[in-house]
């Protein structure tokens, strides 16, 4: 399974990519893997405001309705609109094509809080 | 694996949606032997069964499945069953495996008399289903028996990979397919041998998961989502197989006065118009207060929408009709459509 060392992790199993004061969020192969076919993600709005560690939005899969939530807090700048009919995205590549939301970061101290992908594979062993 | 009625059951092996697509295009193999079997035996078995199940058992021949409800006097629907006429003297009943016991108990206490014997089955039968367009090529070459004789809902005595059993035309999939039983402990055997005689041709085997979107893509009901005992065939969209004329049978005077008097909800099937997935228990809304409850719903693998069964009062059940699905606390619009959802091509 694979963790990409530019990410940080969070204990919900979601990942954020920091481009400048940028975060670029998603869920992680692992998340997947153990979701299942994902058939629909529910995703802010563009202007709303998520907040660290508060559900921002619900992946369904065919096992499971699962809500996420936001490592960081900030303002959603851009939704990945075409999850909304290519759901099976979020399987096939959830690490690029597969983001959900970006948010503008406030505090990048937040971010420091994350998991490093070291961090979040031992994690994730332990989860097994 | 889940546990299901007792039962540890795989949702899924390769995938959902990938073993829906294998059954729609190819062939799944699923192992329904947690499905119970009931036995009515005796010269009055036929007439035993027929007064506690809502089809005519007398308007089918000897070799013929027929499926129908088991009911209270209530009306209220014990469990939904396929009766295998093997005779008119000997009758297997399929059953939901949740409801093994409940139906046995039911079915001995009013079945048993003089020349009508009632015998729990279940745990002696293990069952196979080979669903799917390539299903009959597949079984073919694994028994002697001529399965182009054999009809839809007809089944036949014979013997598969050597293994002796009934040979049945039925399934839970809308696809073309078989429903194989035979001793349990032959079962294993038996599912080895499809999946080697099925591998050429595609077959994959198929779990609880992609069982539940096959069957909801044809509004199949399922019992204890769709019903239970306190709905009537009527109201679950069933009436096609109560026969109020056949004579007398239990749940047929609340049936009838049911419908004299009209119903006071109906299960129809639906789509949603705006992006999201209904699931049991959702209430539907119209002018944002309940009026019913969404019993079954899914994303459709095959037709990519979003589709489900509701009880709807009977001013919302025709076709065209909207109403709103309460989801996460968001009304959610949605359609009265024609079931089956999905269509064979």
């Amino acid at each position: 399974m694979k963790f990409p060392d530019d990410l940080r992790y969070t204990k919900d199993h979601e990942w954020c990519r920091i481009q400048d004061n940028r975060a670029i969020i998603g869920i992680t192969e692992f998340a997947q893997d153990q979701l299942g076919d994902v058939v629909y993600v529910e995703l802010p709005d563009v202007g709303d405001q998520v907040k660290k560690g508060e559900s921002f939005g619900v992946v369904e899969s065919t096992k499971a309705v699962s809500e996420l939530f936001a490592p960081v807090t900030g303002k959603v700048l851009e939704v990945n609109d075409p999850l909304a009919d290519a759901p099976e995205t979020v399987n096939d590549d959830p690490y690029e094509e597969g983001w959900m939301i970006q948010v503008e970061v406030g505090d990048l101290a937040e971010v420091a809080e994350l998991m490093d992908a070291a961090s979040y594979a031992k994690f994730v062993e332990e989860q097994e | 694996m889940v546990e299901f009625a007792g039962w540890e059951m795989p949702v899924q092996y390769a995938g959902l949606l990938e073993e829906h697509q294998a059954v729609r295009t190819r062939a799944g193999l699923f192992d329904v032997s947690h499905m119970g079997e009931v036995v009515f035996r005796g010269p009055r078995a036929l007439e035993a069964l027929g007064r506690l199940f809502t089809n005519d058992l007398s308007a089918i021949a000897d070799g013929q499945a027929q499926y129908g409800c088991l009911c209270r006097e209530s009306g209220g629907i014990v469990d939904d069953v396929v009766v295998y006429r093997r005779a008119a003297d000997d009758l297997l009943v399929c059953v939901n495996a949740a409801n093994r016991q409940k139906d046995f108990d039911w079915l001995k206490e009013r079945g048993t008399g003089p020349g009508s014997d009632v015998q729990n089955e279940s745990d002696a039968w293990g069952q196979i289903a080979l669903q799917g367009p390539r299903a009959a090529a597949i079984l073919q070459k694994l028994t002697r028996t001529e399965l182009s004789e054999i009809g839809t809902y007809r089944f036949s005595a014979g013997e598969v990979a050597g293994i002796a059993g009934l040979i049945a035309r039925t399934g839970y999939t809308g696809e073309d397919g078989f429903e194989l039983f035979c001793r349990a402990d032959r079962a294993a055997a038996l599912w080895q041998a499809l999946v080697q005689a099925g591998a050429p041709e595609g077959l994959v085997p198929a779990g609880l998961g992609a069982r539940d979107s096959l069957r909801l893509e044809m509004a199949y009901r399922l019992y204890g989502s769709d019903m239970d005992d306190e709905t009537t065939p009527l109201e679950a969209g069933l009436a096609w197989v109560v026969k109020l004329a056949k004579g007398d049978f239990v749940g047929r005077e609340a049936m009838e006065r049911q419908k004299a008097q009209g119903l006071g909800r109906k299960l129809i099937g639906f789509e949603l118009t705006e992006p999201g997935i209904a699931r049991h228990g959702y209430p539907v809304l119209q002018d944002g207060r309940p009026v019913g409850t969404v019993t079954s719903g899914t994303r459709s693998p095959s037709l990519k929408t979003s589709v489900g069964l509701a009880y709807v009062p009977p001013s919302l059940a025709a076709e065209g009709s909207t109403f709103a699905v309460e989801i996460r606390g968001r009304p959610v619009f949605a359609r009265v459509v024609k079931t089956p959802f999905y269509r064979r091509k």
